[in-house]
């Protein structure tokens, strides 16, 4: 266990000079920085008037559909890094239940592909 | 060793105080990256029990991936802050029964829970150096646990076909590349040479 974590120590040198060199470049302009604070800095820009509403928009859901297939094929590479690492030991049956799972996946490519849903208009 | 102890408080401590910012925070996008934080900080907590595999799958699967999906949701949403906040106080008696309800049931479980004779000894065993944990994970997943991981892939065929036919919405009006259409047309299929009297439109 503890070989284990000291693989992580450079990971966590990694993050805490990460963290801290963000951290300074944060805190530097509060204490260096020339400050002349004006509402007007921090309103949205719109020529000649004021603005009539924010800038939040709705989204398109097709976004939300290209994100969600993007989850399913993410999880499916998920499911295969520990098969291809024991993929010697497996044998034939953990070989085709893989197949299979990946089967099972390809019929929802194929009919995503068909219902053109991967096309974005 | 100290090192671990203090490591776990750290991760834990910014685990719970995330979560509770989630469900605090008054603007939803800082709720989604409170999510995130609290999503990393359990990623640590499992490398520190020794579930790298584990650990790696949730920054990729769940910071990557569902963290995004989650950002894009709030952003459908449109949602009206000053709005949102006038009805909390129509649906606090609502959201306290739900979380009353729910309560009762953690305890139920939680009080009617018994670790499992041979846990205890399972647990404390040391892992075998010789096998990552990857590895020891994939010995058991795709032969022993066989159907769990069919009904996974099934779940996941659901969850694809259910996000096409809820979102998908074509275009009628749109007008689409047809290579083979556009490759098979001809002279005559294209062109078509009309008479036309003289004073007389078409």
């Amino acid at each position: 266990m503890s070989e284990l974590l000291q693989d992580y120590l450079p990971l966590v040198i990694f993050i805490a000079i990460a963290m801290g060199l963000g951290l300074a470049l944060l805190v530097a302009p509060f204490l260096v920085a020339y400050k002349s604070p004006d509402p007007e800095k921090l309103s949205a820009y719109e020529c000649g008037f004021n603005a009539f509403d924010d800038a939040r928009m709705k989204f398109d859901v097709r976004f939300y559909l290209v994100a969600i297939l993007f989850i399913i094929f993410d999880l499916e590479v998920a499911f295969l890094f520990p098969w291809a690492i024991v993929y010697g030991h497996l044998g034939v049956y953990g070989f085709w239940s893989m197949m299979v799972f990946l089967g099972v996946l390809t019929i929802g490519f194929i009919y995503e592909w068909k219902k053109g849903a991967l096309e974005w208009d | 060793m100290i090192l671990p102890a203090l490591f776990f408080y750290l991760f834990a401590g910014v685990c719970v105080a995330s979560a509770f910012m989630v469900i605090a925070a008054k603007n939803p996008v800082h709720s989604v990256l409170y999510l995130i934080l609290a999503f990393v900080n359990a990623s640590g907590l499992f490398v520190l029990m020794g579930a790298e595999f584990l650990a790696m799958i949730l920054i990729v699967v769940y910071v990557g991936a569902v963290a995004v999906l989650f950002l894009f949701v709030v952003m459908m949403l449109d949602v009206d802050f000053a709005e949102l906040r006038q009805g909390v106080l129509q649906y606090l008696p609502v959201g306290v029964l739900v979380g009353v309800v729910f309560l009762a049931e953690l305890l139920l479980v939680a009080g009617a829970w018994v670790i499992a004779p041979g846990m205890p000894q399972a647990i404390s065993a040391p892992t075998p150096s010789t096998m990552t944990n990857t590895e020891a994970l994939g010995r058991v997943l795709y032969t022993q646990y066989v159907y769990y991981f069919q009904a996974a892939g099934l779940v996941l065929l659901v969850a694809m076909i259910g996000a096409i036919v809820l979102t998908l919405r074509h275009n009628p009006k749109a007008k689409r590349q047809n290579i083979s259409d556009q490759v098979a047309r001809t002279k005559e299929t294209a062109m078509e040479v009309v008479q036309v009297k003289s004073g007389q439109g078409i």
